[in-house]
């Protein structure tokens, strides 16, 4: 996983909410194998309208999403972070996320943010009277700047410094391989085995 | 001061606990299948890792695959369902692929090995995992990251969510199901109702419900954003286990009952958010948008996006509107529909097949209608009733087992514009096929539906 410290980039207004992953990638992406390659799916059929915000060009090389509430609802697939970060995000900030999603972007290095809906909300229209304005987020400070305005936002301790060291969950978890053998010798004898 | 069943559950799979970390909670049990794994194998190749508990592990093929006889024509789709085939092999993992008795929907299989069992903790590269928790477990879907976590450790780093009783008091009206007690849950607290919480679902209507009626309601647990649902576990559990392949036996049996008995609520537990629902007031329930909360009964009209007091509902609703095609103020019995799909994890069950055929039974279906199993057993099951039968004769098409029409991957598909009344889960845009239209229903609708050609209770059929 990439470590994430801070990040100023432009910004994309996504104003909708309940954006679930099968609107963030549909299903006949997820038939790949691979990691790679999922930035062409991202919110595939939106983007067939030429209307889609994502389709303007003002907002080329935007690197921050600022979604309506409820972003990543619905299906665990993790093709959906891949997509977002393929595509050039590196942070989605919203006031509300579903639980899978955000858990498979802190997996993944994608920072969601968390912020009131009134914020969000002045945060895209900042964006959407000129797209050229930047938005700091600051994982160190746990902060999100855009001019003379700064946010607080919160992020546990441990997550928070997973990305900021940019650390392999299984590896950290393997340091404790003498605990997990130690819970699996007393785990009761009659609970099932696949074999 | 006494526990939830959700802390007891949770407490009693912590590996290690340290202050300012997430507990690493062990995993029972870890279910694969051919869409989420792919990667998490990749990554477990590249690092030179094995899997820890092959035998806390077992793999199907369901998302992927047609439910027609024959091979997978989609070259793409074949190479991953070979995929599975291949890394099942090298990591030796048991597998059920497709043709194989053991074969379905990977929320099916589970139960009916009496794989899934009370107290448990469940995992699997699938959000509907929520299911098992019918069985008085956490049960919850997770990211391809944490599969290879999963296949690593046997553990995942979790903070344990929050806890919401939905208390739902009285019975059920006669002529309705599980399935429209959870898409009125759905409605009434939203899609994000449940963001942060493990829900325990208590009370008279629940305790009255069959494990398939439970598995359903768990299983659109996620559709009102919880991370995991669960039923605690009494005699009904317990009838619908005993004797299954991987149920203890004998003395086990015995053993694990007593400790089964233990897991419920305490008296005194203080739950964090509590939620009540008049089981009696309730009525055949089906969804009009395109997220599972915008529900309502089917004897309702289409709502007006005005009614809603919320700018973002209202705007959500205009949205959903347009997209499915609906003018509000339509009565939704007056909806016409072009496909009737019954199956997926949430209504792919002996039960929900029993019911569509009580109503399809001599009857003609007047649009196109599938009916999928959700599993091979279910498939022999149904058909040494003679369920396949009664489909057969009222037009309908009796399937293969798979995911199908659920998730608008496999050829399962509905066309641009084309609508809908399913037994599935999700009535996202696109979910079963681009431009596709749903209508989340239970089986009872559903086969009503397909007699009439629009949204139809059975009670409406003459």
């Amino acid at each position: 996983m990439d470590a994430f410290t801070t990040h100023t980039g432009t910004a994309v207004p996504l104003r909708r909410s309940n954006v679930d992953t099968d609107q963030i990638i549909p299903a006949v992406w997820l038939k790949q194998v691979s990691r790679t390659g999922f930035e062409k799916g991202l919110f595939a059929a939106w983007r067939e309208d030429p209307n889609f915000v994502l389709n303007n060009p003002v907002y080329a090389g935007a690197s921050i999403l600022l979604a309506g509430p409820d972003f990543g609802t619905g299906s665990s697939r993790e093709h959906a972070v891949w997509a977002l970060q393929q595509y050039g995000f590196r942070v989605v900030i919203a006031a509300r996320f579903g639980d899978i999603f955000r858990n498979n972007s802190t997996k993944m290095g994608l920072l969601p943010v968390i912020l009131e809906a009134r914020v969000v909300e002045e945060l895209q229209a900042a964006v959407a009277a000129d797209p050229t304005v930047t938005i700091t987020v600051d994982l160190v400070e746990r902060q999100v700047r855009l001019g003379a305005g700064a946010w607080s936002f919160e992020i546990d301790d441990y997550t928070r410094w997973r990305l900021l060291e940019g650390l392999d969950d299984i590896g950290l978890t393997l340091r404790h391989a003498d605990d997990i053998t130690a819970y699996e010798n007393g785990r009761q004898p009659w609970l099932p085995t696949t074999v | 001061m006494g526990r939830t069943l959700a802390e007891k559950v949770w407490e009693q799979h912590v590996v290690r606990r340290a202050e300012g970390e997430p507990d690493l909670l062990f995993i029972d049990l870890h279910l694969i299948h051919e869409v989420t794994s792919p990667q998490a194998f990749d990554g477990l190749r590249l690092a030179d890792r094995k899997v820890r508990r092959p035998d806390l592990t077992i793999a199907t093929e369901d998302h992927n695959v047609p439910t027609v006889l024959g091979p997978i024509s989609d070259p793409v789709s074949r190479a991953q369902v070979e995929t599975l085939r291949k890394n099942a092999a090298e990591f030796g993992l048991r597998l059920h692929p497709m043709g194989d008795a053991g074969q379905g929907v990977v929320h099916i299989i589970g139960p009916q090995f009496g794989l899934t069992q009370p107290g448990m903790t469940i995992v699997c590269g699938d959000s509907h995992t929520s299911t098992h928790g019918a069985f008085g477990g956490i049960a919850f879907g997770i990211g391809t990251s944490e599969v290879e976590h999963v296949l690593a450790t046997q553990t995942l780093p979790a903070y344990r969510p929050k806890t919401m009783a939905i208390e739902v008091n009285g019975a059920l009206p006669y002529g309705v199901t599980a399935k429209d007690l959870i898409l009125a849950i759905i409605a009434k607290i939203g899609t994000g109702g449940g963001q942060g919480y493990i829900v325990e679902y208590r009370g008279e209507a629940i305790r009255s419900l069959s494990m398939e009626g439970r598995m359903t309601v768990c299983n659109m647990s996620i559709e009102a954003g919880a991370r995991a649902g669960m039923i605690a576990p009494d005699e009904t559990t317990f009838a619908y286990l005993q004797g299954r392949p991987h149920a203890p036996q004998g003395d086990a049996w015995d053993e694990a009952v007593a400790y089964w008995r233990t897991l419920r609520t305490d008296d005194d537990a203080v739950f964090d958010q509590v939620v009540e629902i008049d089981a009696a007031t309730l009525t055949p329930f089906v969804t009009w948008g395109t997220n599972p909360g915008q529900g309502a009964p089917l004897a309702a009209a289409v709502p007006r996006p005005e009614e809603f007091a919320d700018p973002v509902e209202r705007s959500a609703a205009e949205r959903a509107l347009e997209y499915m095609g609906l003018t509000a103020g339509t009565p939704l019995r007056d909806v016409e529909v072009d496909t009737v799909f019954v199956g997926s994890c949430t209504n792919g069950r002996l039960e929900d097949l029993r019911a569509a055929a009580d109503i399809l039974r001599g009857r003609t279906v007047r649009t196109r209608t599938l009916i999928v199993p959700g599993s091979m057993l279910v498939k022999l099951e149904a058909e040494k009733e003679g369920l396949d039968e009664v489909f057969k004769a009222a037009g309908a098409e009796w399937r293969e087992a798979g995911c199908s029409m659920c998730l608008g991957m496999n050829p399962d598909t509905l066309a641009p514009g084309e609508r809908s009344a399913s037994t599935s889960n999700r009535n996202f845009e696109g979910r079963q096929g681009k431009g596709g239209r749903t209508h989340l229903v239970s089986p009872q609708v559903a086969a009503a539906t397909a007699v009439t050609g629009k949204l139809t209770a059975p009670a409406d059929l003459a």
